[in-house]
């Protein structure tokens, strides 16, 4: 054969040092993220939120779940950074182990969303046809579910709500979407010749999918999937406020909120109800700040910048 | 050369059934072989049937379209009789495929030398320090000149020309006894064109592989095929060897086609055309499918479908202006 016959050794001793030189579409992404402030700052944001919650036995000698029904309603105090609640609990301990609820339904529920979305939406937009309708009329269906509604009779049926049960919850409602994205991205990828070129070589349907195609899809899906984390952690948020989210006595920045229901603590206790609200705020802000470069990150049309 | 017959199709239909009940014969009764280390070209018109003709030896025609009758062998194995599973054991090792478009012909978020190492590793269960060497020595065969560095480099960095040399590095790389370039040079402009052929015709002899050459352009046909085939409405309307079929064009279309040719030796105001474009495929005319367009069209010519008559042993016409009564 002749080919063999060309064979030569590789007698480039530097050839390691070269491979640093060719940029990946995705190291060109990255570069073009690293460029963008705010989605740097909101990164920069986030790191500092998950360490916290991370570290939170350090941060704080308090637990979060102890009632004290002799310190109810405290100020700040040296003792108490933020005052304690109506049961006498340290708010600052419940915020910082609050964030750990927030932040694991948030990126569970993203995990959940993203694996039915990238599974459903593949095979809808691959094969097309049959399969495709029957996914489509599924995502019909829960999309026509109202959320809230769907959301408060299942939390109100069920007695006892355990994070992964609400994690689970909120997931089934919300694949629609991320699954319709990726069916929209594979119907487009479908029809590209590398497709039809992987094809040719030989490669089956499996392949084609998880090797050709889902890395191109990856844009989409990656800044989907992290302004789903944002929606997520509302979600849980706006439940947890009006009672029908995580229970007591576990902390959450939504059961936080709850307190302020009342309007007494609303005028005279800022310091119960402000911090979670800013956490939200802050936490919701840097993942959309995150999501927004990601999307330029990934834009092709962002090339010239 | 073994001369040794590659590709035989026989019969080949391949139809699309659209929605209104109607059938597009895309591929009606093509007949072809390719031998060993022979360029063969098949030659037609946008819409004619060449890229499906392709596309059914791959046997990646996709729905609503499908192979309704014949027989493809490939070094004797019937192509048309195998699984979905065996086939892409077939695909890219013994028939592999160049398609049109360089540059979308590649997936951009691998590195050259990583989708080389994808059909080595695939198909000749290759180490990846194996596949890798040889992606090296398949780029430098292809004529990069900087193949240890190009094999980490991203389609992006490649031009249209280099890209599709890429493209055939892939295609050639598990050694197939068959390659089929689909209007391989109509993206690159025409200086690369002649080099991406002419290292297409190096490497069919260097390997001993059959070439079936696609292409509406008749400039690359005179260039490097050694058969040619015409087809239009999804029928072979001529075969004859390359010199023949310049000097002595024997079916209207065919004549058509070299008159719209520019060429220096006639001194003519005009270029020829063949009025009219090629019917959709579910709209053929009821005799012969060329009866629309054809300067020579008699009154049988509308009523029935001439055979492909053999003229000698190695020119065949589709056409009533041949037959002896």
């Amino acid at each position: 054969m002749e080919i063999e016959t060309l064979k030569t050794p590789n007698t480039n001793p530097e050839y390691s040092e070269q491979e640093g030189k060719s940029k990946s579409p995705y190291q060109l992404a990255l570069r073009r993220f690293m460029k963008n402030k705010l989605a740097v700052i909101g990164v920069i944001t986030m790191v500092i939120i998950i360490v916290m919650s991370f570290s939170a036995p350090l941060l704080t000698d308090h637990n979060p779940t102890q009632t004290n029904m002799l310190m109810i309603e405290q100020p700040p105090s040296s003792e108490h950074i933020l005052g304690t609640d109506g049961s006498g609990r340290d708010n600052w301990a419940r915020l910082l182990y609050g964030s750990r609820v927030s932040l694991v339904v948030g990126f569970s529920a993203m995990f959940f969303t993203l694996i039915i979305g990238v599974i459903l939406g593949s095979l809808s937009g691959y094969y097309k046809g049959f399969v495709d309708s029957l996914i489509m009329r599924a995502t019909d269906l829960v999309l026509a579910l109202p959320f809230l509604v769907l959301a408060l009779t299942v939390m109100s049926l069920v007695e006892n709500i355990t994070v992964t049960l609400f994690v689970t919850i909120i997931a089934l409602v919300s694949w629609p979407t991320l699954t319709r994205i990726i069916r929209g991205s594979f119907l487009s990828l479908r029809e590209q010749e590398f497709v039809l070129g992987a094809k040719a070589i030989g490669a089956s349907d499996m392949r084609i999918v998880f090797r050709h195609m889902i890395p191109n899809a990856i844009g989409p899906i990656v800044v989907n999937a992290t302004l789903m984390v944002a929606i997520m952690i509302i979600a849980e948020a706006g439940l947890s406020f009006i009672g029908m989210g995580i229970p007591q006595p576990q902390p959450t920045w939504g059961n936080m909120l709850n307190e302020a229901l009342s309007v007494r603590i609303l005028r005279h206790h800022w310091y119960t109800w402000i911090p979670p609200g800013v956490c939200i705020l802050v936490t919701v802000l840097a993942i959309n700040f995150i999501g927004d470069g990601l999307r330029d990150a990934f834009d092709p049309k962002s090339n010239q910048r | 050369m073994t001369n040794e017959t590659v590709l035989d199709v026989k019969d080949l239909k391949t139809y699309f059934y659209l929605d209104d009940n109607q059938v597009a014969k895309a591929v009606d009764d093509v007949d072809l072989t390719v031998r060993a280390g022979e360029t063969v070209a098949l030659v037609g018109e946008s819409g004619s049937g060449k890229s499906i003709t392709s596309l059914s030896i791959m046997q990646l025609i996709n729905k609503p379209g499908k192979i309704v009758n014949g027989e493809i062998s490939l070094l004797g194995r019937n192509l048309l009789e195998l699984t979905d599973k065996q086939m892409t054991k077939v695909r890219g090792n013994d028939v592999a495929m160049i398609f049109q478009e360089p540059m979308t012909a590649l997936n951009p978020v691998y590195t050259v030398g990583n989708q080389i190492m994808e059909v080595l590793r695939k198909h000749k269960n290759m180490s990846k320090k194996q596949a890798r060497q040889r992606a090296i020595d398949l780029l430098k065969l292809v004529g990069f000149p900087r193949a240890e560095e190009t094999v980490n480099e991203y389609p992006h960095q490649l031009s249209g020309g280099m890209r599709q040399r890429a493209m055939i590095a892939i295609a050639i790389s598990c050694d197939p006894k068959l390659l089929i370039a689909d209007e391989p040079t109509t993206a690159l402009d025409v200086t690369i064109q002649a080099q991406i052929l002419d290292l297409m015709s190096e490497m069919k002899d260097r390997l001993d592989m059959g070439l079936l050459l696609i292409t509406h352009d008749l400039g690359v046909v005179a260039e490097y095929a050694d058969r040619v085939l015409v087809m239009y409405g999804g029928q072979i309307v001529e075969q004859a060897p390359k010199r023949h079929l310049f000097k002595d064009p024997k079916h209207p279309y065919t004549e058509g086609l070299l008159e719209s040719l520019p060429s220096v030796h006639k001194e003519e105001e005009r270029l020829g055309t063949i009025k009219g474009t090629v019917p959709p495929a579910h709209k053929f005319p009821k005799g012969c499918r060329f009866s629309s367009r054809c300067p020579h069209a008699m009154e049988k010519c509308f009523e029935t479908n001439p055979e492909l008559m053999d003229l000698d042993h190695e020119r065949a016409v589709r056409c009533y202006l041949y037959t002896e009564d």
